[in-house]
């Protein structure tokens, strides 16, 4: 049994498909991340499985029963807004106790609960304030102290940190990270950031466009991006792409670039389809943490590079070399002198490459 | 000269409009006041007179009726265009279809001068061609509508067509307010189990207070100063039974030429209208300030 | 609200839910409709009865539908019988009107304008207090300043006259329009007036080539105010003119309300309706800024 299963989900405003064919999955007890730009369609997907939304094709099922016609409050969810959307007539423990009280909970209950989540969220100082009076880390945790106290099967997040300021968010991070350990609820929480992404999901789904790029464990996305979207996507600063042409000669695979002569030997690569690859278009995927200035492991390929700039970041700096007039980052610890204008050695991490075919784009 | 001419242009370019309010509001209402405190009759006089004026006014019992008049419309008008105003808000929040085309009919009274609505409204009030008529022709051989003849309702039939201009207004500020409203507020009320009607009632509307606090002022403003509707509607009457202060005061003033008596009328106006401004000024700057 | 819900229990949650629904949209339609006819009704009437004769009207009841599209009773508020005396129409004071509202439109938004842009731009030390003092004209009951203005327009030989109340409604309007131009200019980045200030651009440059050419909506909403409360006055109009200067609210009263011959309800429909078919007009095609104008600027009666 799923907890929650979306199968071929498709969503349109007006003329505008917003959500094509959506497929996802989670077992019990998992967080997965939406990630993706912002008006890939995340908020939407999230509404829909909430049912604040209505869907055009496709269906929403909670734990194996189809729940697409079903109201909101029938689903047994719970969801944390971006703007807290807390309730400002209301103080702080009507909020919180707001849907008890629509669901008819008895009175010894609704005081129980409230009790058991404002300690647990450090809130039970503040219960007869409102929200106006509240900063904006008390606001949010308010606002996931009203998703707590009903139990629910599953927890939203729509973007739930993105309106603090950046130190909070680290620290409300953390304790959502805490929570997730302690209630194993299952989650789906929705960002534009891939850092609260990557350290806080068991798994994570990127979407474009409407789309879903890759749904994996955050290793995978990372090491494995499925297309040259989720690539350049993930890691600041992103993966380095090169353009270039597979050439086969005798027997061992070369990464080449038309008009140079550096050639990358392709040999552990884990292929998807080995045919074909002799003249193939594509894209040289490595992370500029996986470029090195000396040799680290026994595998790592030397290669000469032209330094042509040195962005200093406090405790790394980004370098930029020249790649047959492609660019190319590293990321170095600041300590490392290099000389601008000048060839460099080098050694990338062949066990971290990717390929990505030219025209589709996706992971060879 | 011409240095002098350049650092002072944006202050000569203000002082007409500076001099204009100045002479013509604030000269005038002092004018006002003094001439109140006179024993001025069909001419000015300009030695003072104490109160005078204003024992007289109170014990006028024409000045009287206005005053009662001006409170019981005030109240039902205020009741009316409010309730109906926050219902139609409320519908034409719900994704209307012809949401447009009913809030250009909501909101065209509002275009109308009270001389041409009070025309519309006599003739559709009036016992002998109007809507009595219209339902003994259907039938109904006993029906009486002659509230706009009858000393006792005929203040109600200006209450009926002042609801009628103004209501829509009073909508369009709701639903200005209400859509002015976070979407996740309602969602997350949805997500809560809250009926529409608990969602509205609950925390939209609460939330509205600012919106309610304007529709107040403007429409105690409106009624305060109502005088067209009336002239055109009964002419204060029948008999003296619909005056209101605005009527009372310009009658006073130029059919019975007692401009002193006329002028205390005026200021006593003026307090009511101030007494409901200058808290609303105040609050409005201070939010100003605060943003 | 724990645990799983059993299926049995969702499907019923979707039936109740759709027939609530259903039953819920059309009692909304149904009171938005209610409410619709009695907002229109009148006009509904006023049209129909002009289009009828005595006779008719004396017949069917407000309801009934013209015999006919007889538009005598328009022809004769607009332009009367064509005898003398006692024969009123509107023709006149209608081009009074027109006369009256141009000018005293025009005035006012630029005076308002101006204003405004002192106020938001050339900012001074008690800037607001002048805000302030201008702002309260806004909400005084004209009865308080009703006594000395006809004594001034007496004493300045302009009673009675259409450049009277062009004098009267320019100035009454200018808290107004300068209320809306103040708000209009204060959300426009002051950085603009100071690149162009560091250019070289003077008072009124900086005010033709960089804030008029932004100002159209405000101008709109302007223009669209003043011109309907003006046109729509009855109080000055009545109070500072008679006879062959009165504006056409007061004719429009004069005519309803002069009783020397048998009431003539068509005429006075139709006189009704061309009173107010301009700033009907105005609504119909700028109601967007009718309304914006309306909610800013709302506090006058
Ligand atoms: N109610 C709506 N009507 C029309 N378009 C909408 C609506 N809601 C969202 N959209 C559009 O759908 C796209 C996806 O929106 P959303 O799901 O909010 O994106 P995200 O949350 O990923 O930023 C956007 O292009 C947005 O403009
Ligand atoms: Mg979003």
């Amino acid at each position: 049994m799923k907890t929650l299963k979306i199968e071929e989900l498709s969503k349109n405003f007006g003329s505008t498909e917003v959500l094509k064919k959506i497929n996802l999955e989670i077992d019990e007890g998992n967080f997965l991340v939406l990630l993706g730009p912002s008006g890939c369609g995340k908020s939407t997907l999230l509404n829909i499985i909430a049912g604040l939304e209505t869907i055009n094709e496709g269906d929403v099922f909670i734990d194996d029963y189809n729940v697409s016609k079903v109201e909101p409050k029938d689903r047994n969810i719970a969801m944390v807004f971006q703007s807290y959307a807390l309730y400002p007539s209301m103080n702080v423990k009507e909020n919180m106790i707001f849907g008890l009280k629509q669901a008819k909970t008895s009175k010894e209950k609704i005081q129980e609960q409230l009790e058991k989540v404002s300690k647990f969220l450090q809130v039970d100082q503040l219960l007869e304030r409102k929200p106006s009076q509240l900063s904006g880390g008390q606001r949010q945790r308010v606002a996931i102290g009203r998703a707590l106290v009903r139990e629910p099967r599953i927890f939203l997040f729509d973007e739930p940190l993105s309106n603090l300021d950046a130190k909070l968010r680290v620290e409300m991070r953390r304790e959502i990270k805490k929570l997730h350990q302690q209630l194993k609820t299952t989650v789906v929480y929705v960002t534009h950031d891939q850092t609260e992404a990557m350290s806080l999901g068991t798994n994570i789904a990127i979407m474009n466009h409407g789309v879903i790029q890759q749904n994996d464990t955050p290793e995978k996305i990372y090491n494995k991006p499925s297309n040259t979207f989720v690539a350049d996507f993930i890691g600041s600063p992103s993966m380095n792409l090169i353009k270039g042409i597979l050439k086969e000669n005798s027997g061992d695979l070369l990464f080449t670039v038309g008009g140079s002569n550096l050639e990358i030997p392709i040999r552990d690569y884990d292929f998807k389809d080995k045919l074909n690859l002799n003249n193939k278009e594509v894209f040289f995927g490595i992370r500029p943490e996986h470029i090195f200035f000396k040799k680290f492991n026994e595998s790592d390929f030397e290669i000469n590079l032209r330094a042509d700039l040195s962005e200093y970041i406090g405790h790394e700096q980004i370098m930029t070399f020249d790649y047959a007039n492609q660019e190319v980052l590293a990321k170095f610890p600041s300590t490392i002198k290099i000389d601008l204008g000048k060839e460099t050695k080098l050694y990338f991490d062949l066990t971290q490459a990717s390929l990505f075919d030219a025209q589709t784009e996706e992971r060879i | 000269m011409f240095k002098w001419l350049e650092k002072n242009l944006p202050k000569i370019v203000m002082a007409p409009a500076v001099g204009l309010i100045g002479w013509f509001v604030y000269g005038f209402v002092l004018w006002t006041l003094y001439i109140s405190f006179t024993n001025s009759k069909i001419l000015p006089k300009y030695e003072l007179w104490g109160f005078g004026q204003y024992e007289k006014l109170w014990a006028s019992r024409k000045w009287l009726i206005a005053v009662d008049n001006l409170l019981i419309f005030t109240a039902l008008f205020l009741i009316f265009c409010v309730v109906i105003g926050i219902i139609l808000a409320i519908f034409l929040d719900q994704k209307i279809r012809a949401e447009g085309l009913l809030r250009t009919i909501y909101l065209y009274p509002m275009a109308l001068s009270f001389i041409v609505t009070g025309t519309a409204w006599k003739w559709i009030l009036n016992p002998t061609l109007g809507i009595q008529k219209m339902f003994r022709d259907w039938g109904f051989e006993d029906f009486t509508f002659d509230w706009l003849v009858d000393r006792e309702m005929a203040i109600y039939t200006i209450v009926i067509a002042g609801v009628w201009q103004s209501a829509g207004f009073v909508m369009a500020l709701f639903l200005a307010g209400l859509r002015s409203v976070e979407d996740e507020i309602v969602k997350a009320a949805k997500i809560d189990g809250a009926s529409l009607f608990t969602v509205y009632w609950k925390i939209l509307l609460p939330m509205m207070r600012p919106v309610f606090f304007t529709s107040f002022v403007i429409l105690v403003h409106i009624s305060i100063k109502s005088y067209d509707l009336i002239v055109a509607l009964t002419q204060g009457g029948p008999g003296i039974s619909t005056t209101m202060p605005a009527l009372y005061m310009t009658q006073t003033a130029f059919h019975k030429s007692q401009v002193g008596l006329s002028a205390a009328s005026a200021m006593m106006m003026f307090m009511a209208v101030a007494a409901v401004i200058i808290p609303y000024l105040y609050s409005e700057l201070r939010r100003e300030n605060a943003r | 609200m724990q645990g799983n819900l059993k299926s049995s229990s969702y499907q019923q949650l979707e039936q109740k839910s759709k027939y609530t629904n259903m039953f819920l949209r059309w009692f909304l339609y149904f009171i938005l409709i209610v409410f619709a006819s009695y907002f229109i009704f009148p006009l509904y009437v006023m049209v129909v009865t002009s289009l009828k004769t005595m006779e008719e009207i004396r017949q069917g009841t407000l309801l009934s539908w013209p015999n006919g599209l007889n538009l005598e009773s328009w022809a004769v508020a607009w332009g009367g019988r064509g005898y003398g005396a006692g024969d009123t129409f509107l023709r006149p004071y209608f081009w009074n009107s027109i006369k009256m509202v141009v000018p005293a439109v025009f005035f006012s938004t630029f005076i308002g304008a101006m204003t405004g842009y002192v106020l938001t731009k050339w900012r001074f030390k008690g800037d607001q207090w002048v805000f302030l003092f201008l702002l309260f004209g806004c909400f005084i009951p004209f009865q308080a300043i009703l006594l000395p203005m006809a004594r001034t327009l007496g004493v300045l030989g302009i009673s009675n006259s259409v450049i009277g109340l062009v004098l009267v409604h320019t100035v009454y309007g200018i808290p107004f329009t300068t209320l809306f131009f103040r708000n209009y200019y204060i959300s426009v980045p002051t950085e603009l007036v100071k690149a162009a200030r560091i250019d070289g651009a003077g008072f009124f440059k900086i005010f033709f080539k960089i804030l008029l050419p932004i100002s159209a909506p405000i101008i709109v909403v302007t223009v669209i105010w003043q011109f309907t409360q003006i046109w729509n006055d009855f109080l000055f109009g009545s109070t500072f003119s008679f006879g062959e200067a009165a504006p056409i609210q007061v004719a429009l009263n004069n005519m309803v309300l002069s009783s020397t011959s048998v009431k003539e309800y068509n005429v006075d429909m139709a006189s009704a309706i061309i009173a107010g078919i301009p700033t009907l007009i105005v609504y119909v095609l700028a109601g967007k800024y009718f309304i914006r104008g309306l909610t800013s600027g709302a506090v006058k009666g």
